[in-house]
């Protein structure tokens, strides 16, 4: 227990809390009127071509909200100081050594991938993947209001992506990862010598495969057998499928790459937790 | 009196210096609103007029204007520690210390400059999310949409650069942990796949990044430059465009 109250009174730690209660109260607040428009249709022209003076109106709210963000920083600033540990030491690394918060995330996907997927490719793809939402989502519904029937597919797979794998894996990086960055539940001591047998096999030798030849072959199948199935999906519905041929190849491929992508963590974090598979392709070159 | 007091009130309002500097009357009619925006520098990033809906909490969540606000109290208390601090090895941590018990006020300023980045990364990231919910990066808001995302990780990086500053355990090892992978960027890094057998640790991305091939004064040096000058400039570039693009594209997006 007391690792964990330690780590919930890091001041550093304060905004993770703050984000336990923000995002819950955004999310309700958002649900309602999703659930309001779905059920009364989108508000009519006559209610928005009514217009206001940005003075006062709007500078009045910005104004008020200035004031009381600034009375909450006030107040957190003079309640909390700002952690300051022993001078640095190269020679003493910390156990476990954790990134800023925001970062843990990342951090935690280096357990399930190597360092170059983890830190580098998959952060990549969450980049260009956001920058691509606008020109791949193609649904012109659903602009300027909160909805969830007209766009049921975009907001769940947003949400599974930056609630889940954003924001829950920040709050296992930040509240249950200890020593050794093991798991340690709330109510366990931190120990440090606590070693994890490490039975992990590959996916290949799981299927009886143990030459490396054949191995390396049929790691390429899998990965690249998971990454066909979206155009497979396409040539398979794209006759009858008004909306596949609307959003056109090239869109859908990039969409499927992207949403495989993403899937492939919690894909490999059920391999890991459930079949303790370590890797799905191991090549002389690099290891997924 | 009170006709006194009206007529030295039109006496000041009337004379050369008071209209050199204020432009317009304080009536109540739409054309001074209108002026109010459009004649002051602060304020005419705005429209004169804007949709209801978009005057509403619900909508926006207040989000991208608290991003902002951070930003701007981060900026002006950041300045305030640039008097105190040095960036080098020797000095980084005693002036911290410093700060904290000998500077009349050091330690609420280091606190707000702390927690507002904090707030900062914490509102950045809400309002991605309501902008997202409410479908607002549709035509034709794409292109801002996507300026919003090199914000977003300007600010993990203006943050994260911060966080080395104070040259305390805790800043040192949560940047070290931060930057060893790039050390696995795949061609550029050394311990990344198809890397050519003459990219080593000390001519890889890391070491251009840290200056080293461990987090060291140059590091310190390094994240100073990025922190204090280099990434706050472009922030700001990004931001007035991000802004400007707002407008341009119509407004606060709304359901029309
Ligand atoms: C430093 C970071 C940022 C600042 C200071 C900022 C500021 C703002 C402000 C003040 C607005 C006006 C409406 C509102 O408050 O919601 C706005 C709108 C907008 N922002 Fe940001 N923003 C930032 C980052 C982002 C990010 C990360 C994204 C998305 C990835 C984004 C995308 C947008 C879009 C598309 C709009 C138009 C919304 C609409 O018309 O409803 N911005 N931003």
């Amino acid at each position: 227990m007391e690792p964990f109250l330690e780590l919930i009174k890091k001041p550093d730690n304060v905004p993770i809390l703050a984000i336990l209660f923000l995002i819950p109260f955004f999310l309700w607040l958002s649900y309602k009127q999703a659930r309001q428009t779905d059920r009364t249709g989108v508000p009519s022209d006559a209610a928005l071509n009514d217009k206001v003076y940005v003075w006062p109106y709007l500078c009045r709210n910005e104004f008020i909200c200035a004031i009381i963000i600034m009375l909450i920083l006030g107040v957190w600033s003079i309640m909390i100081d700002a952690p300051l540990e022993e001078p640095s030491d190269p020679a003493k690394t910390p156990n476990p050594s954790k990134a800023p918060w925001y970062f843990l995330a990342l951090q935690e996907m280096l357990v399930y991938f190597d360092p170059w997927i983890a830190g580098v490719v998959l952060p990549g793809l969450i980049i260009a993947g956001l920058i691509a939402i606008p020109y791949i989502d193609i649904n012109p519904k659903g602009k300027g209001y909160y909805t969830l029937k007209e766009r049921p597919f975009a907001i769940a797979v947003f949400c599974f992506g930056f609630l889940i794998l954003w924001i829950v894996l920040m709050i296992v990086g930040t509240f249950l990862r200890g020593p050794g960055w093991n798991i340690f539940w709330p109510w366990e001591e931190w120990d440090p010598h606590r070693v994890v047998p490490l039975t992990n096999v590959n996916l290949s030798y799981l299927f009886g495969i143990r030459d490396d030849l054949t191995a390396n072959f049929f790691g390429f199948a899998v990965v690249a057998g998971y990454f066909a199935l979206g155009p497979i999906f396409y040539f398979w519905k794209s006759k009858s499928s008004k909306f596949l041929q609307e959003l056109g190849l090239i869109r859908y491929v990039v969409v499927s790459f992207l949403f495989l992508a993403m899937m492939a963590l919690p894909i490999k974090m059920i391999l890991r937790l459930a079949l303790n598979i370590k890797y799905v392709w191991v090549t002389p070159w690099f290891n997924i | 009196m009170n006709e006194e007091r009206k007529g030295l009130k039109e006496k000041i309002t009337n004379s050369d210096i008071w209209k050199s500097i204020f432009r317009h009357s304080y009536e109540d009619t739409g054309r001074r609103y209108t002026l109010q925006i459009l004649q002051n520098v602060w304020l005419h990033l705005h429209p004169p007029r804007i949709s209801r809906h978009a005057l509403h909490f619900r909508f926006t969540w207040c989000m991208g204007g608290i991003t902002f606000l951070m930003f701007l109290v981060t900026a002006v208390t950041g300045v305030l520690l640039m008097f105190y601090y040095r960036p080098t090895a020797e000095y980084a941590f005693p002036d911290i210390q410093a700060l904290e018990f000998d500077i009349p006020f050091g330690m609420l300023l280091r606190n707000m400059h702390r927690w507002a980045a904090h707030g900062m990364v914490i509102s950045v990231m809400l309002h991605m999310f309501r902008v997202f919910l409410t479908g607002s990066y549709k035509k034709p808001r794409e292109f801002n949409w996507a300026v919003g995302v090199i914000l977003l990780l300007i600010t993990f990086f203006l943050s994260f650069t911060g966080y080395l500053l104070p040259w305390d355990q805790l800043a040192y090892w949560a940047v070290t942990v931060g930057t060893n992978m790039a050390r696995a960027t795949p061609v550029l890094g050394h311990e990344g796949p198809f890397a050519p057998p003459d990219i080593t640790q000390a001519n890889d991305v890391r070491f251009a990044l840290l200056g080293g091939t461990i987090v060291g004064p140059s590091t310190l040096l390094r994240f100073y430059i990025l922190h204090c000058v280099a990434v706050p400039l472009v922030a700001s570039l990004l931001m007035a465009l991000h802004f400007w693009r707002v407008r341009k594209d119509g407004g606060i997006s709304g359901p029309l």
